[in-house]
């Protein structure tokens, strides 16, 4: 029975081979090799999230109701009060870039329920059978989750444009803002896919994810400067990127004064260290 | 661990290294064993059945061929590509499907074998018409720019075999391909496989616990149990072996009442035509409804067969 692999076993009716040519699926691709294969995995990763928002945008829009609330509501009455020391710009336009970096991160930090959800549905298995290293796909991954990021930072500064916050029109400076937010949430997508990696399960990660949201985000400089925080607040801010992040998108949309070279730094690094750690971790979802 | 009797493969073309090659392989997920020393030998180009109930090893046999599991003890061999140590030469060589339906019902049909084809690092220029091949191969072709999660329990199995199809694999693995589908659907899903089989030559590694689609359409098969492999042979030979063992049975303990666990097999004529599920029945022992399957599993494929509808 084991004969010559040519012998068609069945033909059916209507020929599934029989109508079109086959012979591109009989020569295998030529291989990409060494560091040409992080970027088309990434690339691959982000086409496939940008193609998922083309034909559903239902969370684009749902996402935008909340930054927008902070910017209308939190940002308008704060103000008025004049409680908060922002250096003489209006204090909506000091929350601004926090609102977009905290919007950014609310994305990326469910990221994981995604790659959980993916690892159920085999999705995620079968990639992890393709010829694309665990940090490769992670980093696709969290690449992805920046792309999705950057979509929802445009609806934010498009939201505080209309609300009149002066900001910078500067392509060069706009980009900056760009790599700033992806790079932010390539870190706290890996952040969430590391604790999936350790949780293993939607629910627990849900609630992780709900009980570190807002402590990032309040032990942060996106809503006032850490100048004014006790003493502790300020060590866990100074160990917080987001707080980077904040700073970075501030200096470079309103001009405030920034540590730019620290910033990307930090942004760099936490985003290498957050890939490193959830493709270690991913070996987890994969058995 | 021993190698003998592997074909390794010649510079000089001599003999061609088996498609898949398992030495002594085994698996435990903590106390469970679920791999217990499996050796197998899949030829270049043949449909090989891995057959068994739920809890068999089949899965955990298939994921350390695809490289998911380590392989902790024992070989594992692709194409004479080691599982273990040349992971990206061994998955360049496989297409994978699944148990679950695992298209993503986000993108349409043909985003998701353009996917794939992005992965296995196919060209830009000759993307499109090999994602058209692929999808064509499957009778996609129609409903290529539909979303998935339009697509019925059968056509996303025949997506997902594009998606596997797209990257020209030489091994294709199919873990469990027709479970939770109407007849009709699997004999189409079947009838897809052996097409594109007979179009390219490549090796299929199915598993599945439907014995009389593996008696169809397999030229080798495996019989899986408890993590061993029973019996190994071309479902012709391993049912004629089972009528020549059920003679000679016949013949010495005529006389003597059938015993409770034999009885299914004893009220039969010991000429009928056994069926692979005889011959399964017969190498795997008592118990098995007992032991196939824990909770997990038949929860696992209730939700399968749940979304295929």
């Amino acid at each position: 029975m084991s004969e010559a692999p040519a012998a068609p076993h069945t033909a059916s009716a209507d020929g599934p081979t029989g109508s079109g040519r086959l012979d591109l699926l009989l020569v295998p691709p030529r291989s990409r090799t060494g560091w040409r294969v992080l970027p088309a995995r990434v690339v691959a990763m982000c086409v496939v999230e940008l193609q998922k928002l083309r034909h559903d945008r239902t969370e684009l829009y749902t996402r935008a109701v909340q930054p927008a609330l902070w910017l209308l509501v939190f940002g308008e009455t704060f103000t008025r009060i004049k409680a908060i020391p922002t250096g003489g710009i209006p204090y909506i336009d000091y929350l601004a870039p926090g609102i977009i970096a905290q919007s950014a991160m609310f994305i990326a930090i469910f990221y994981g329920i995604m790659i959980i959800w993916e690892r159920d549905a085999g999705i995620l298995t079968k990639l992890l059978v393709t010829p694309t290293p665990r940090s490769a796909l992670i980093a696709g991954k969290g690449f992805a989750a920046g792309v999705k990021a950057l979509i929802q930072a445009v609806v934010v500064i498009v939201i505080a444009a209309l609300l009149g916050v002066a900001m910078t029109w500067n392509p060069l400076r706009l980009l900056g803002v760009a790599v700033a937010v992806v790079l932010g949430s390539a870190f706290f997508s890996c952040l969430s896919m590391s604790i999936a990696g350790i949780v293993l399960t939607r629910d627990r990660l849900m609630g992780i994810g709900q009980a570190i949201t807002m402590p990032l985000f309040f032990a942060s400089n996106a809503l006032y400067p850490v100048a004014i925080m006790p003493g502790w607040l300020q060590t866990v801010s100074r160990i917080n990127p987001l707080s980077y992040q904040v700073d970075a998108l501030r200096g470079l949309l309103l001009g405030t004064h920034a540590h730019l070279a620290l910033d990307f730094g930090v942004l760099v690094g936490s985003a290498a260290l957050g890939i490193a750690a959830a493709s270690s971790l991913l070996g987890r979802l994969a058995r | 661990m021993t190698t003998d009797g592997e074909r390794r493969p010649t510079p000089d073309g001599g003999p061609r290294p088996d498609a898949v090659t398992c030495r002594a392989l085994r698996y435990s997920f903590g106390e469970t064993t679920a791999v217990d020393g499996v050796d197998l030998s899949v030829r270049p180009g043949e449909v090989f059945g891995l057959l068994g109930p739920n809890g068999a090893g089949k899965t955990t046999l298939i994921r350390c061929i695809t490289t998911l599991l380590p392989v902790p003890a024992g070989t594992v061999r692709v194409y004479g590509h080691d599982a273990a140590k040349e992971r990206m030469a061994v998955r360049r060589l496989l297409g994978y499907v699944p148990q679950q339906l695992s298209a993503d019902a986000g993108l349409t049909g043909r985003e998701n074998v353009t996917l794939f084809a992005r992965v296995f690092d196919v060209p830009r220029r000759e993307r499109t018409e090999r994602v058209a091949q692929a999808l064509a191969a499957v009778g996609l072709t129609e409903a290529a720019g539909r979303l998935a999660k339009t697509y019925s329990g059968g056509m996303i199995r025949r997506l997902e075999l594009a998606q596997a199809l797209v990257s020209a694999p030489r091994l294709l693995m199919l873990d469990e391909p027709t479970i939770g589908l109407d007849p009709i659907a699997r004999t189409s899903v079947w009838e897809h496989i052996n097409a594109v089989r007979a179009a390219t030559g490549m090796t299929v590694l199915v598993t599945t616990h439907y014995m009389d689609e593996a008696d169809q359409y397999c030229d080798r098969v495996a019989l899986m149990h408890l993590g061993r492999i029973r019996a190994l042979g071309t479902p012709d030979d391993l049912k004629e072996a089972l009528r020549t063992r059920r003679r000679a049975a016949a013949t010495a303990t005529a006389a003597t009442p059938p015993t409770p666990s034999s009885a299914p097999l004893a009220s039969r004529s010991a000429d009928a035509t056994p069926t692979l599920e005889d011959v399964f029945r017969d190498v795997a022992g008592s118990g098995l409804d007992e032991r196939s399957g824990d909770f997990r599993d038949v929860r696992s494929t209730r939700r399968t067969a749940h979304r295929v509808g």
